[in-house]
């Protein structure tokens, strides 16, 4: 018995150390990092602040300068903005993965060439996707301002990329477009290996459809939901390039992550870039944590 | 009988407009890469005269190397990939087959590493590859992916160890195999289906992967294709060559959906055994 669990950590060792190089140490720095005050030219004369970088005099939070509140900060913006396109994104997503998940498991002829349609938006690289709406959105020849013009539903251009009432929403409806197929495949994996007899009864007892859908096939397939739910979640709320790409960035749609790149790289203060990256961490431990809970409560009911 | 007929009909339709909803922005994509000048700022789906220009001068053009961001791409991707495989599958054979102390806690562990955010370990990895001179490397990419691509194949490779028989492995150590034995010559021949769906999502993965290739790599010869198509600009700014941005997006992912397409069953119970167990 020893003797096998000694082969197991042996087996595990390339593997833990590769990890603990490339994830553990960094992870580690970057929170020594934000307890100081270095800059991207040369990390070595990094000095030690404490707080300063979280609470100080230009701290992210509680900073006397943010006259208008935090808010109004532009860490506060970027908080905000990430999660409100986390949640608009992921509940859009899940709804039209799950419509299109119902769709795909009925039977029609050429279903096999819908699936493999409803692929090619997941097979596109996220920058490729970001340029190709870019395109398609381009103010003054995008198609989609062209077609809306045609149908007479809008009389003036919109610069969807720039205008700052839009860009959120675009930003959302492409990554939408992108990631509803991810959805769609897991949710259909979990309506493949439902039991058909529940169908049969519900059928025999002539249920409505409606109530057949809320009553077995949600309940049933919540599990798989739930844990897609929280992969698509915890990707939202780092997202990164799509926004940098699509809208550059503007204060109207740049996420955390974005702001941690802007602080560390455009303008070198790698310490307090490290403290936003550190918060950034926490605040998605804590939204995960968040999401376990509020996910497992009716299930708690339910067996109680 | 006529709501049944009505049904048919609004499947049908729903099928037709997902389909187009899908493949439309792609097909647009490559009908603006065949056009150039004033054919751009129209909409038309098949152009009148189509050219290749815009793919040729992807490669001609000497400030932006399209063909070698093309190699360096492949190169991270396809190392990231090898490791990560290799890495995983000892690991995967420890954590599937052997009951040990700690084995739990180090799934939990490895899941944690695949799902924290990549700005998080930024500065940390970016003094990590400047001290080993890795800095404006294509090469030195291949470290930071590893965050992502590592506990994922280990994860999804676990599941499918898992699954083998016992029967197989029972055998194997009657006849007095070793461990290494039993993973590379009984286990291996039985996981290339699995080793193919994960080690394809790692490759696209790593392909499409943008924050660290624009942070850690400046050096124009040694860029990413995603950070180099991010790049690619005329000579003003308001002179947006979308041409040649379109026929390199289409050059980088006819490639991708080509995979996706043929090994899409394999994909799709890679994702699900990724997730679902998960």
């Amino acid at each position: 018995m020893k003797n096998k669990s000694r082969t197991a950590w042996l087996f595990l060792m390339p593997m833990i150390v590769t990890l603990l190089m490339v994830a553990m140490w960094p992870l580690l720095r970057t929170v020594w990092f934000s307890f100081t005050d270095a800059n991207i030219n040369d990390l070595s004369k990094a000095r030690f602040i404490g707080w300063e970088n979280y609470f100080g005099e230009f701290g992210l939070f509680a900073n006397e300068y943010h006259t208008e509140g935090f808010w109004r900060s532009d860490w506060g913006i970027a908080i905000a903005n990430t999660l409100r396109f986390a949640v608009l994104s992921v509940s859009l997503e899940t709804v039209f993965g799950l419509g299109v998940a119902l769709l795909l498991n009925q039977n029609f002829k050429g279903r096999a060439w819908v699936r493999a349609a409803v692929l090619v938006p997941w097979a596109i690289p996220t920058i490729v996707s970001a340029k190709l709406w870019g395109w398609m959105l381009h103010d003054q020849f995008g198609v989609v301002n062209h077609w809306l013009m045609a149908a007479g539903l809008i009389s003036q251009n919109i610069a969807w990329t720039a205008d700052a009432s839009y860009a959120m929403w675009t930003v959302v409806i492409v990554d939408v477009w992108k990631t509803t197929p991810f959805m769609a495949l897991l949710i259909l994996a979990a309506l493949q290996t439902m039991p058909t007899d529940c169908y049969e009864a519900a059928e025999v007892d002539g249920v409505h459809p409606l109530r057949v859908f809320w009553k077995i096939t949600l309940p049933l397939i919540r599990p798989a939901l739930m844990v897609a739910v929280i992969f698509r979640l915890l990707d939202a709320l780092r997202v990164f390039d799509l926004i940098y790409v699509l809208t550059s960035n503007s204060n109207s749609t740049i996420s955390m992550s974005g702001f941690v790149r802007r602080e560390m790289v455009d303008n070198g203060y790698v310490g307090f870039g490290s403290a936003a990256a550190t918060a950034l961490f926490l605040i998605i431990g804590l939204c995960t944590v968040a999401y376990m809970r509020l996910a497992r409560e009716p299930n708690a009911e339910k067996t109680a | 009988m006529k709501s049944a007929k009505m049904w048919r009909i609004a499947l049908y339709a729903a099928a037709v407009l997902v389909t187009l909803e899908s493949v439309f922005p792609f097909v647009y994509a490559i009908a603006t890469s065949l056009k150039t000048g004033s054919a751009l700022f129209t909409t038309e789906l098949i152009p009148a005269h189509a050219t290749l220009d815009n793919y040729i001068s992807l490669f001609t053009v000497a400030e932006q190397p399209f063909g070698r961001h093309i190699g360096n791409s492949i190169m991270v991707s396809v190392l990231v990939v090898t490791l990560s495989l290799l890495l995983a599958v000892t690991a995967a054979y420890a954590l599937g087959r052997i009951q040990f102390k700690g084995r739990g806690l180090l799934m939990m562990a490895i899941l944690a590493v695949s799902m924290f955010p990549q700005v998080a370990v930024l500065s940390g990895m970016f003094e990590l590859i400047r001290s080993l001179g890795l800095y404006n490397r294509a090469i030195g990419l291949v470290l930071p992916y590893m965050i992502f691509t590592l506990p994922f194949t280990v994860w999804v490779l676990t599941t499918f160890m898992q699954q083998l028989p016992k029967e197989l492995e029972e055998a194997a150590i009657m006849d007095g195999c070793s461990p290494l034995r039993i993973i590379f010559q009984v286990f291996l021949p039985l996981l290339w289906p699995a080793l193919v769906s994960t080690g394809l999502l790692a490759f696209v993965a790593a392909w499409n992967e943008f924050l660290f290739a624009l942070t850690f790599v400046l050096d124009n010869d040694e860029r990413l294709v995603p950070v180099s198509i991010s790049l690619i600009s005329g000579a003003s700014k308001y002179d947006i060559p979308w041409g040649k941005i379109m026929a390199a997006s289409v050059l980088v992912t006819l490639p991708l959906i080509g995979l996706v397409l043929v090994f899409q069953r394999k994909i799709v119970s890679g994702l699900t055994a990724g997730a679902v167990k998960g």
